[in-house]
């Protein structure tokens, strides 16, 4: 065996230590206790298996990763430049900025309500409170992205003489970069834990929904804990996804040493 | 009027502190000729670098002028760049890019060609797609003067360029400096607490007195080069200076 491969495995070993820990110890007590309800492990593989073969676990990932999609991309869309803005501009921070600070700590269940006095119980509600959720910490993100901009590289522009574009161009907005990539990281996690909980709440689609339904039809908790691991993973995907944008060439230096 | 000269006459500046006001620059006025190579040392928090930051255009003087080839300045421009002691290389963009930052418009020919031959006067041949995280801290100075050069300014203002690197880089980058002055003619206006920075690569070097500054005195550096800061009129001339300062 190559000495990457044993380097690899000494990294790898120990987190998978864990978790065969709790699947044991899981396994372990539910034997042991002989509960009628709670599942063993070797069930949730069953009744996973069992979604997946009629293809409707896919359509529940499906969706939830639609709504995600959209709900997040608007947000991107909306907040990368709002933020650009708030933070070029004394103004407009001061415009915003209160207003903003206010709505964010209020959490995206309490705007359930709402969103289905709004938009009712189909796609377009947990699309809204997908949006709510992860545009602020990308707005704030960014704008102190802009804030946090080294006088020096500013001056350098300066000195040079450059144009306002080409100082947006290529040095606010690679100097925001690495901020904007945070916010995003902040934001899709933020969305994907929101979408789970709006599901919950109405349609008839969504990993949320699939556990409210598990319960609710005969009390499935094979499929309940199946689709908490499912979101679990799907969750790490996603960071993962997000974080291998901070390895693009003109990023790195943010996160090197 | 030479395009290269500048004249400070009667600059003055003061910062607002609490409820009065601290005089920083108390009537400061010098001239440095076209190609002239003059280095300012002063006590530390004697207002060196506010004085290059007016002289430079990144500060408005409460009173007097700052003449660049006659001319009033009236911010900071591509005539005139600035090398700080923390450098400013943008980590984002690649060596040659970095060099390319500053050629706007047309008329600078095959731009990344000019880039590479700039990368290469300095040193940096084959590193031109490296980005500045992975360059040493005294590559990174070779880029900066590199991306100074190659919008062939009038006047080079350093602050400070050399004071972050080590003992033995910084020795290497003075004479790298005068390398390149010999190839290419710019007015220096070289800002430094270091006297023997000064004695070894400047013309004439003027003192400044402690907060509120003024030029306390100024000499002539008839050393000829290379110059040895061993030798006895070099440490003459450092004793001098030194005696200037208080030491």
């Amino acid at each position: 065996m190559s000495a990457v491969v044993v380097d690899r495995l000494k990294r790898v070993v120990p987190s998978l230590g864990v978790l065969a820990t709790v699947v044991a110890v899981w396994w372990v007590v539910v034997t042991a206790t002989q509960s009628a309800i709670f599942p063993t492990p070797w069930q949730v593989i069953a009744g996973a298996c069992e979604l997946a073969q009629d293809g409707s676990l896919w359509e529940h990932i499906g969706a939830s990763l639609f709504r995600v999609g959209v709900g997040f991309g608007l947000a991107a869309l909306l907040a990368v430049p709002l933020g650009l803005w708030m933070g070029w501009v004394g103004g407009a921070y001061r415009m915003f900025n209160p207003i903003f600070q206010m709505l964010r700590p209020i959490s995206p269940i309490a705007w359930i309500p709402l969103a289905i006095l709004w938009f009712g119980v189909g796609d377009l509600s947990p699309i809204f409170l997908i949006f709510i959720s992860s545009v602020f910490p990308m707005i704030v993100q960014t704008t102190s992205g802009v804030h946090t901009i080294e006088r020096r590289y500013l001056r350098a522009a300066a000195n040079f003489g450059v144009s306002r574009t080409v100082l947006f161009r290529r040095v606010v907005i690679p100097a925001v970069l690495p901020e904007i990539i945070v916010g995003m990281r902040i934001g899709i996690g933020v969305a994907w834990l929101v979408v789970v909980a709006a599901e919950m709440i109405a349609l008839r689609s969504g990993l949320g929904y699939l556990i409210m339904d598990s319960r609710n039809a005969g009390n499935r908790y094979d499929l309940v804990i199946a689709s908490m691991i499912i979101i679990g993973m799907i969750g790490l995907m996603l960071d993962s996804g997000t974080r291998l944008l901070e390895r693009l060439k003109p990023v790195r230096w943010r996160y090197v040493r | 009027m030479s395009a290269k000269a500048i004249v400070v006459s009667g600059i003055r500046k003061s910062f607002a502190a609490g409820k009065g006001s601290l005089p920083v620059i108390e009537d400061v006025s010098f001239s440095v000729a076209d190609g002239e190579f003059v280095a300012i040392v002063g006590p530390s928090g004697c207002g060196k670098s506010t004085l290059m930051n007016i002289v430079a255009g990144f500060e408005p003087a409460d009173q007097g002028t700052v003449r660049v080839g006659g001319i009033e300045q009236s911010g900071p421009s591509a005539k005139g760049i600035v090398i700080s002691q923390h450098g400013s290389v943008f980590p984002w963009l690649t060596v040659q890019e970095n060099l390319m930052f500053g050629l706007n418009g047309d008329g600078h020919g095959n731009k990344a060609d000019l880039a590479d031959h700039y990368a290469a006067m300095v040193g940096l041949k084959g590193f031109e797609a490296s980005y500045p995280h992975e360059l040493s801290g005294g590559m990174l100075k070779r880029a900066e003067l590199a991306r100074a050069l190659v919008v062939k300014p009038d006047i080079l203002y350093m602050d400070e360029p050399f004071s972050a690197l080590d003992a033995l880089m910084n020795l290497r980058m003075r004479n790298e400096l005068l390398r390149i002055l010999d190839e290419e003619r710019h007015t220096v206006l070289l800002i430094t607490h270091d006297v023997e920075e000064a004695i070894y690569m400047a013309d004439r070097i003027m003192v400044l007195s402690p907060r509120p500054t003024t030029i306390q005195a100024s000499f002539e550096v008839e050393l000829p080069r290379p110059r040895k800061l061993s030798s006895p009129p070099a440490q003459a001339l450092r004793e001098a200076i030194l005696k200037e300062l208080g030491l």
